[in-house]
């Protein structure tokens, strides 16, 4: 385990703690002392403009990337489900839906190159959740951008992570399978799952979540969506006006 | 005129050597290739096979044993290559690019600059088939059992970093321990391949069998088989032109490779615009043009 992610965190309802976390890919940072207390079973939306930290402290809190400053403790270390953005992804490769999915249970399937009868079975259960078991056997290059997203999602849910990051899960999709999307996470949430996921989308869903972090460089706001999401707070982090004002 | 005959060759022990080791070293580079190319790093096969030669000069000089020598040159500069392309700032053929051939280099300054140097490297840069001994069989033969123990245990972690490397390390696969025992294997492979293939082509004997199979197939665990077993024809079959044409079995090889992957863009080719399909419950073959994916116009009815 990397030495930024800590097992220090007091207090039960406390999933994990941000401290102090300041990260920059140049010179300059990106971050600049982020603290942010994540409580279990709450649901987070990071919102800022490109370029605004959302996905370096998504990486950060992976364990993907070592930050300069700073440390991310856990109460007890979650299990994870991540999605990247999907811009990410080769999408030449040659694997089908089913085996994307498969991936998030890759330590569950035995030694054999196969998937075990385990995988196959949830593989298949979280594709229906998701209204995607028609397109198991097709091959990610075919779907579209909203079905693409679904792959992704089924993936980061599919072993059934105690904690979900997800990097723009929305961007891109129509509205209904942003909403599909929603409600998905909405039904994880209530089971238990503690969920971070980065927007650009301030009403179709920032403005549904409970609590959303304004974040440019620095966290500009940090509250219940309804109060926070006012024009001075979106031109500060979208700097149409200094935020330092 | 004497009769020709097909089987001629065979009655050489040092043919029918020949052409295991090429079956044997043929399906792993085939192998190996599929992640090197889906990885987007196809030069580092020619990489690496180019930095082993001047390890193997450097260890002839030192009086240190060629293949040890040029498998711990491999390995350290694989490690170095994977360190400086993923440090973010120099993309990986940039790395392979500088590091191989500064490896090479070494090799062939150090040739050229003893007097006296006696020893032979034709057959490691074009490879030579009369240069492959009873314990070279046996050597790749223990190295083909562990590359494919590795391929075969390591499968899904293997593919899941291939695909998405990132969320990969996030679900616990140790990519960089997987990464080094890749490079350790590929290194290992390369100098196996080194009396066969040569240096010099041995980046498209790994190349090859993955492009030709990727061509035939979407399925990543059909495309592991196919690339391993185009692999293992193609060295083979090429290792048999060569002692036709009585040429130097690298280049039969690799000219061989190169016409299979011609003749399965002709067969894709053609395949796309004249195959079976259906309209309803009618199945039938005949000349069309495609629009993108799936629909396709009639050209000819």
């Amino acid at each position: 385990m990397q030495w930024w992610l800590r097992f220090m965190c007091r207090g039960d309802d406390i999933a994990l703690r941000i401290k102090g976390i300041t990260y920059g890919y140049t010179s300059i940072p990106v971050l600049e002392n982020i603290n942010l207390d994540v409580k279990k079973g709450e649901v987070i939306g990071l919102l800022g403009p490109n370029g605004s930290g959302k996905s370096t402290l998504l990486r950060i809190v992976a364990g993907l990337i070592r930050p300069w400053f700073g440390s991310i403790e856990f109460g007890k270390r979650p299990v994870i489900g991540y999605m990247p953005q999907v811009e990410s992804i080769d999408w030449d490769f040659p694997i089908t839906v089913e085996e994307v999915v498969a991936l998030g249970l890759w330590n569950r399937s035995g030694m054999m190159p196969w998937p075990s009868k385990y995988v196959r079975e949830r593989v298949n259960m979280v594709l229906e959740d998701l209204g995607m078991s028609s397109n198991a056997k097709r091959q990610i290059r075919e779907l579209s951008g909203g079905e693409q997203k679904r792959v992704f999602l089924a993936r980061a849910i599919v072993h059934e992570p105690e904690l979900l990051l997800l990097d723009e899960p929305t961007t891109g999709a129509d509205p209904s399978t942003r909403d599909d999307i929603l409600k998905i996470l909405n039904k994880l949430n209530r089971d238990g799952a503690t969920i971070i996921l980065s927007t650009h989308d301030i009403v179709g869903v920032a403005m549904n979540l409970p609590r959303v972090v304004c974040i440019n460089k620095r966290i500009l706001a940090d509250g219940d969506a309804k109060d926070i999401l006012r024009g001075d707070n979106l031109l500060k982090v979208y700097g149409l006006i200094d935020s330092m004002m | 005129m004497s009769e020709f005959n097909l089987f001629q060759p065979l009655q050489y022990e040092f043919f029918i050597r020949g052409i295991i080791v090429a079956i044997l070293v043929g399906g792993m580079n085939g192998l190996l290739g599929v992640y090197i190319v889906m990885r987007g790093m196809s030069y580092i096969g020619h990489g690496l096979s180019h930095a082993v030669f001047g390890g193997a000069v450097v260890s002839h000089m030192l009086s240190i044993n060629v293949y040890i020598g040029a498998v711990i040159w491999g390995v350290i500069s694989s490690i170095i290559i994977n360190r400086v392309s993923n440090g973010g700032k120099v993309r990986a053929d940039a790395a392979i690019g500088i590091i191989s051939t500064a490896g090479f280099a070494i090799g062939i300054f150090l040739i050229s600059s003893t007097r006296g140097f006696t020893r032979n490297f034709e057959a490691l840069l074009f490879g030579n088939i009369l240069s492959i001994t009873y314990l070279d069989m046996l050597v790749i033969a223990l190295v083909s059992i562990v590359v494919f123990l590795f391929f075969f245990l390591l499968n899904k972690m293997i593919l899941f970093m291939t695909f998405d490397r990132e969320t990969a390390r996030v679900y616990g696969v140790k990519t960089d321990i997987i990464d080094l025992a890749f490079s350790i294997l590929l290194a290992i492979v390369i100098i196996a391949s080194m009396n066969v293939i040569g240096v010099t082509l041995l980046a498209a004997a790994i190349v090859a069998p993955t492009i030709s199979a990727r061509l035939l197939t979407n399925n990543f665990n059909r495309l592991i088989v196919l690339s391993t077993v185009i692999g293992a024809l193609t060295a083979s079959v090429g290792m048999y032109l060569s002692f036709l044409f009585d040429s130097a079995s690298g280049a039969t090889i690799v000219l061989f490779s190169a016409g299979v992957f011609g003749a399965v863009v002709l067969y894709t080719s053609l395949h796309r615009v004249y195959h079976e399909h259906s309209h309803g419950r009618i199945r039938h073959r005949h000349m069309h043009i495609h629009k993108g994916e799936h629909d396709h116009e009639h050209h000819i009815n």
